[in-house]
């Protein structure tokens, strides 16, 4: 099963490595406009998101693009773009519900993750694990048992309490 | 490339804005960041300036390799001659501004006059604008950055602004960018506030070309390695910087009571763990921010738990806070501490100093030296919590008559206050200590009295001194790049060897503060931490420019003997009380009454911190005066000086 790229967003302390280091690789620049990846900040709340391709099934960039130059990679689960066919219209970055899409106007190209190629280079600077490649069945089996963790926690406190109060 | 980024010259009285490229033969000789703003100082402020007035020149820039991968490559620099000292004044910070600036297409900004109105200066993809900040002005350090977002439609705006404390002109006020990134020492928010400069605004989306990328990329990754491996920065990272309280306070190294003892007793309140916990509690499990491509993410979000401005959100605190707001006046209580922390940050003034300051007018009210009648009944006991925070905000609004004379530091402050106010200060060149106590630590005294931007912990510490490092594992750090085989100790209590320690620190600083990168990654308080021969590799593989460990060393030291240049000039004399490199006279006269067995009764003695300084001079090549010989100038390049090059 192809691998995908989870984002553990409480995790992200926000120092925004990804989005030099994507550049670096891609355009062999540092510059964060030009990075696939993106955190989205609300600073006054202490709190770091994350952005990039969810690498959808049914892609709304794919089924707009007019001339089909952007397909799926089943391989690597991954949306890619063909810049041979792509004319660079921008009905992708349209039509992506999560801004995704972005066009570069230095390259004069639209941009998206690759993944690069099955060994995103986001991950391996991810310190603090805020960005992970994983197996798509393990996602929600993680999200699972942090959940249950949750829940036992928070069953062992409302026992306790009882106990307390009897 | 990082050597594309500009120079701007901004005259605010004017208006003129002119935009210069940085010569390669300037960075070859002073880098960028804190060691190229220590040149412009020098050649672009007339003596004897008046640090409020439209002469004073303020040097505002990002570090060579800001935006690039050299690991944490996030440092702002901000420099003018000081309102605090009237010597060098010179501060650095993390967050976001610095890279955005190099984006934006710049290095350095010169900003000279005043303007006639508040204004702030919007820096975008190579272009620079003054504009109109009568809407900002009046603004908290955080409600301005999101004013000027919103103002500019663009939330991706990075700002390096003043907050009420910097407008009201408090001599020690910061320049601030993010939520608590702090150019916090030397009165740097004071400059600007006199220039009628409210905020720096930048925002770019221009490429900065990595030279080797594959190279840049794979040293990164070995250069974290590193970084991660130090335990120091592991327990850092969840910590944050408040860690060393614990060890410090344990052995006898924190000042308390402002200098009256050098331990905080029965202080659980406001131990590191204590704030862990509420920022968990607060924040929950993950609660630790960075600032740009940092991995030892040592930075802690909290709300504040209780009292009047429970739920307000914050980062830090920092040890800095911890001892000004907790250690120094006495008070042990982290509620009490983070809100100062929050006051401090939103109003835009040094925690330290206003903690220093505040501590030493306790000790003179209990003195009997200031009263109810010069505190406007305000009961200013050790230890009295409401009368700190209230008197931090009398300082930053000016407001009373000790409000108002506080607000213009310590040296002023003694000299309106009168009587022996000035003998328990507890500063040196005009700027106060950090709370950690130096007097069993001869190495860490000697930072102290001869940082040149008055006393600091982050000019030339040598921090790894306490641990008792092996001989021949100090001899390995200390004889590179340059050869060393004179004595060492391990013995922090010792007197030996640590001259060549403190300027060997000093030249490691300053070339992590012209690259932008900050300190945590190289030898400060961890001993295997990157220094000269790994900066030489990430400035090739970043920008192409070819220097060997020993020609940055040589870069550090020129950069070094500038700002002593200017501080020589502006009135430095070597034993001066109030402009020299001397301490307290308490720390040679008080014995440290409680700590570690080796620690108690110990005092720094005069003959012996004498000789230091006397060897500390002789390594720098200057005279017994502290004064660059003509030799030493001709070596560094520096006879012509000031030369006008840029």
């Amino acid at each position: 099963m192809a691998k995908v790229l989870m984002v553990n967003y409480e995790k992200c302390t926000g120092c925004r490595l990804c989005e030099l280091v994507c550049s670096v690789v891609h355009e062999g620049v540092s510059n964060p406009f030009r990075s696939r990846i993106k955190i989205m900040k609300w600073e006054s709340e202490g709190l770091y998101i994350p952005m990039s391709c969810q690498q959808c099934e049914d892609a709304p960039c794919m089924n707009v693009c007019p001339v089909k130059a952007i397909s799926r990679d089943e391989k690597l689960n991954m949306v890619m773009v063909d810049y041979n066919v792509c004319i660079g219209c921008r009905m992708c970055v349209t039509a992506c519900p999560f801004g995704a899409m972005s066009f570069d106007s230095v390259g004069k190209k639209v941009i998206k993750c690759d993944l690069c190629d099955g060994d995103p280079q986001c991950v391996r600077f991810c310190e603090t694990k805020a960005l992970e490649y994983v197996e798509a069945d393990q996602v929600s089996v993680r999200k699972k048992r942090d959940a249950a963790h949750r829940l036992s926690v928070a069953e062992k406190e409302g026992a306790a309490l009882q106990a307390n109060v009897v | 490339m990082p050597l594309n980024r500009k120079i701007a010259y901004i005259d605010l009285s004017t208006g003129k804005i002119e935009i210069k490229p940085i010569p390669l033969k300037i960075r070859k000789l002073f880098l960028g960041g804190r060691g190229l703003d220590a040149y412009l100082l020098y050649n672009h402020t007339e003596k004897g300036a008046d640090p409020l007035g439209p002469k004073n020149v303020l040097l505002v820039s990002a570090g060579l390799l800001d935006g690039t991968l050299a690991s944490a490559t996030s440092r702002t620099h901000v420099m003018a001659k000081s309102p605090l000292t009237g010597l060098l004044g010179s501060a650095n910070m993390g967050g976001f501004f610095g890279p955005e600036l190099s984006w934006a297409g710049f290095h350095h900004l010169v900003i000279t006059g005043k303007a006639e109105k508040p204004v702030y200066i919007w820096i975008h993809n190579g272009e620079i604008e003054i504009r109109d900040a009568a809407f900002l002005w009046g603004k908290t350090v955080t409600e301005t950055q999101w004013a000027i977002r919103k103002e500019l439609d663009d939330d991706d705006i990075k700002a390096a602004v003043i907050g009420q404390a910097g407008e009201n002109l408090v001599r020690y006020a910061n320049v601030m960018t993010g939520i608590k990134n702090s150019a916090g020492r030397t009165g740097m928010g004071c400059v600007m506030g006199s220039k009628n400069l409210k905020a720096i605004a930048a925002r770019g989306t221009m490429d900065i070309k990595i030279a080797y990328p594959k190279d840049a990329l794979e040293y990164d990754i070995r250069f974290m390695t590193q970084i991660k491996s130090a335990k120091v920065n592991q327990t850092q990272g969840t910590l944050g910087t408040p860690f060393i309280w614990g060890a410090t306070n344990s052995w006898g190294g924190i000042r308390t009571r402002n200098f009256q003892y050098n331990q905080c007793e029965y202080a659980d309140d406001i131990e590191p763990e204590r704030f862990d916990e509420i920022a968990e509690e607060t924040m929950g499990p993950y609660h630790m921010a960075s600032c740009f491509g940092c991995q030892v993410h040592c930075r802690a979000k909290y709300r504040i738990p209780s009292g009047p401005y429970a739920g307000r959100y914050d980062e830090g605190p920092e040890y800095t806070s911890q001892g000004a707001f907790g250690g120094e006046p006495d008070i042990k209580d982290a509620v009490s501490v983070l809100t100062a922390n929050h006051l401090v940050d939103q109003w835009g003034v040094d925690n330290l100093e206003i903690g220093s300051i505040i501590s030493w007018a306790m000790e003179l009210y209990e003195l009997g030296i200031l009263t109810d009648k010069e505190t406007d009944g305000l009961d200013l006991t050790f230890g009295n919590a409401d009368a700190m925070l209230e008197m931090i905000r009398r300082i930053c609004f000016r407001e009373g008559w000790l409000g108002n004379v506080l607000a213009d530091g310590g040296i002023q402050a003694s000299e309106q206050i009168g009587k022996n106010s000035f003998a328990y200060l507890i500063q040196v060149k005009g700027m106060n200590n950090l709370h950690s106590d130096e007097r069993a630590t001869p190495a860490l005294a000697l930072n102290v009295a001869t940082s040149s931007r008055g006393s600091d912990h982050l000019r030339s510490r040598p921090a790894i001194d306490l641990y008792h490092l092996p001989e021949d594992v100090l001899r390995k750090i200390y004889s590179s790049p340059v050869p060393y085989d004179g004595p060492l100790s391990s013995e922090h209590t010792s007197y030996v060897g640590k001259a060549w320690e403190v300027f060997w620190q000093e030249n490691c600083y300053m070339g992590v503060d012209c690259l932008g990168i900050c300190k945590y990654h190289t030898t400060f308080l961890g001993a295997t931490l990157p220094n000269f021969e790994d900066w030489s590799k990430v400035i090739y593989y970043n920008t192409g420019l070819e220097l060997s460990a020993k020609e940055i060393w040589d870069i550090a030291e020129r950069c070094n003997n500038l700002e002593r240049l200017f501080n020589l000039r502006e009135g430095l004399t070597r034993n001066d009380l109030k402009k020299g490199d001397m301490l307290n006279h308490r720390y040679f006269d008080e014995p440290c009454l409680r700590g570690a067995p080796e620690v108690v009764g110990v005092t720094i003695d005069r003959k012996k911190f004498k000789k230091m300084i006397d060897e500390f001079y002789e390594y720098h090549g200057w005279d017994e005066n502290g004064v660059p010989t003509p030799e030493t100038l001709k070596r560094l390049g520096l006879d012509k000086e000031p030369s006008g090059l840029i």
